[in-house]
């Protein structure tokens, strides 16, 4: 790779970095909590190819030094990741991803005392919150309760439909599922497409197959079909 | 076109250094030009090639590693260039001690103030043994920064609620692996292991222009490792359930050994990977803490990282080594604390 076809590999993934920061794409990929330095890198990647370039075009490209030798042509590589945020921008992951790992809900942090839920009905849960108040208080603020969920669709063992949202730490690869199971009225709406699910606590729990940690279920009232949120991850 | 810009540039010890003929051909910012121009013609297809759900959570997670790693990237190559650039070489002499037994310690425990990603610290500790810090020192600044620096700590303390003993545990035992590591390649390690690549660019014309260019240069070779080592650990992320995971969680010695060989295979970055252990509950806590010890110094992205900065021989030996100190130390201190 010479050095003006470094400089246009380093514009295409500062540029590709910046634009999905720029855009909610990164939220995709990342916590949100990194957008300020991914912006600054992507700003720095740029300066570095225009300094290349500069420096290239002002020397003309003759520095007589290092003659007949190879520039590291492992950057090429380089673009295959500034091509996929560019052109494909892969989604966040879905019930795939779900489908191989166990729920998070292992790792989750258990508060000693759970605080009763806001006023309202019905009140707007996170997956997580639903699932630990559920399995780890035997769901004693969630009774009586009006809950709303919002999550995708991933198929449980059974067949029947599971509530599953991401957790992310750091990034995608690191992604785990929380699931929910679904029981009462039957939501039929394909894999993967995101739903609001209003329900009410059961107190039904099955073992994950993966690692036999427990999924709580909610006895559905109703649902509706949505778009994904803004941020995919919880 | 004339050739004459990639007959100006430096070498690189990893790749073999055969003169550029002086003639006219097509260069790479030709094949640059149309390789993108053919992915634009076809890049409503290219969604569909990969719309497989498999396929396209590999794209998902490659990204995403990558997006992950660029800014531990980019403040680490910086860094580094900073370290090769302007900082002079008496400042080494004076902050680290003499003798190169005590200067391990010393470079082990600097990792503590260095918060970052492993991906940052390999080409630091490249800077480091060009501006002559011994490479025993460096080498265990290379392993103890990603592992136990404040970020990493707090993250393994949250997601270890009410086990504080966790990272106090990891914290230990990484220690313990970098100064052994130091100590063990004042020992065994020789110096023809290790080959950096030449960079004439550093030593001459202006400062300025030295650490543009080595700002480049890092770029593109730790990064295109970076992007091997991301599609490795993209791969088998996707092609590797859990669940084969679990049959193996009963056994005390498997379950230590195949979670070193997950941290070693996924690749997860240090601020991740305790979320991660913690996750994995069916497994004994020592087998967790071997998990959290062997991935921020052993992993597909480190290895292709350092094979790229030191060399193939320095990696060969280097990374089976740290890997058996990792696993030791973590199940000697994890059979100690539980």
């Amino acid at each position: 790779v010479n050095r003006r076809a470094q400089a246009i590999v380093m514009v295409l993934f500062g540029g590709a970095i910046l634009r999905a920061s720029l855009t909610d794409v990164y939220l995709r990929y990342v916590k949100e909590s990194l957008r300020p330095f991914l912006i600054a890198a992507g700003l720095l990647l740029l300066a570095a190819a225009a300094m290349t370039l500069y420096y290239e075009l002002r020397s003309g490209g003759e520095d007589g030094h290092g003659h007949g030798h190879h520039e590291p042509r492992i950057g090429w590589l380089l673009i295959l990741p500034a091509l996929g945020v560019l052109l494909i921008a892969p989604p966040a992951l879905g019930a795939y991803a779900a489908g191989q790992s166990g729920t998070a809900l292992a790792a989750a942090q258990v508060e000693s005392e759970f605080s009763p839920l806001p006023p309202g009905d019905p009140v707007p849960l996170s997956l997580m919150e639903y699932a630990t108040r559920a399995v780890f208080d035997q769901g004693r603020t969630l009774d009586g309760r009006e809950l709303r969920l919002t999550g995708f669709i991933s198929p449980a063992p059974d067949g029947r439909p599971m509530l599953t949202r991401m957790t992310v730490a750091c990034c995608a690869a690191d992604g785990r599922p929380i699931k929910v199971g679904l029981s009462g009225m039957a939501v039929d709406a394909p894999v993967d497409t995101w739903v609001h699910v209003i329900g009410v606590y059961s107190s039904r729990v099955e073992p994950d197959p993966v690692n036999r940690a427990d999924v709580p279920y909610l006895e559905v009232t109703s649902w509706q079909q949505t778009t994904a949120p803004r941020r995919p991850y919880e | 076109v004339i050739n004459s810009e990639s007959a100006t540039a430096e070498p690189v010890a990893a790749t073999p250094e055969t003169p550029e003929p002086d003639s006219w051909r097509i260069g790479s910012l030709e094949w640059l030009a149309v390789v993108l121009v053919l992915l634009l013609l076809v890049r409503n297809r290219l969604a569909g090639w990969l719309s497989g759900p498999g396929l396209q959570t590999w794209t998902t997670v490659f990204v995403s590693v990558m997006v992950q790693a660029v800014p531990f990237l980019v403040f680490g190559v910086v860094l580094s260039a900073v370290i090769a650039v302007f900082v002079p070489r008496s400042f080494w002499a004076r902050a680290l001690p003499n003798h190169p037994a005590l200067a391990v310690p010393a470079a082990g425990m600097a990792g503590v103030i260095l918060p970052g990603c492993e991906c940052g610290s390999v080409p630091i500790a490249g800077s480091l043994i060009r501006r002559g810090v011994t490479p025993a020192a460096a080498l265990a600044f290379l392993l103890a920064a990603p592992a136990i620096n404040p970020i990493v700590l707090t993250a393994t303390v949250i997601a270890f609620p009410g086990q504080p003993q966790m990272a106090v545990a990891r914290g230990l035992a990484s220690l313990v692996v970098a100064v052994a590591m130091g100590w063990l390649w004042l020992r065994l390690g020789r110096s023809e292991w290790i080959r950096l690549p030449r960079r004439p660019e550093l030593d001459d014309g202006s400062r300025a222009r030295a650490f543009w260019a080595a700002c480049r240069h890092d770029v593109m070779h730790a990064g295109g490792f970076l992007v091997l080592g991301a599609a490795a650990a993209a791969t088998i992320n996707v092609a590797v359930p859990e669940s084969w995971l679990q049959s193996l969680a009963a056994e005390p010695v498997l379950s230590v050994l195949a979670l070193a060989t997950l941290a070693v295979l996924l690749s997860i970055c240090s601020e991740a990977d305790a979320f991660v252990a913690a996750s994995l509950s069916q497994f004994s806590l020592t087998s967790r803490l071997v998990f959290l010890v062997v991935g921020p110094m052993v992993d597909l992205k480190l290895i292709s990282m350092q094979t790229g900065v030191f060399g193939r021989r320095f990696a060969a030996r280097f990374a089976p080594a740290t890997f058996v100190a990792a696993v030791l130390a973590g199940a000697g201190v994890g059979t100690v604390v539980w």
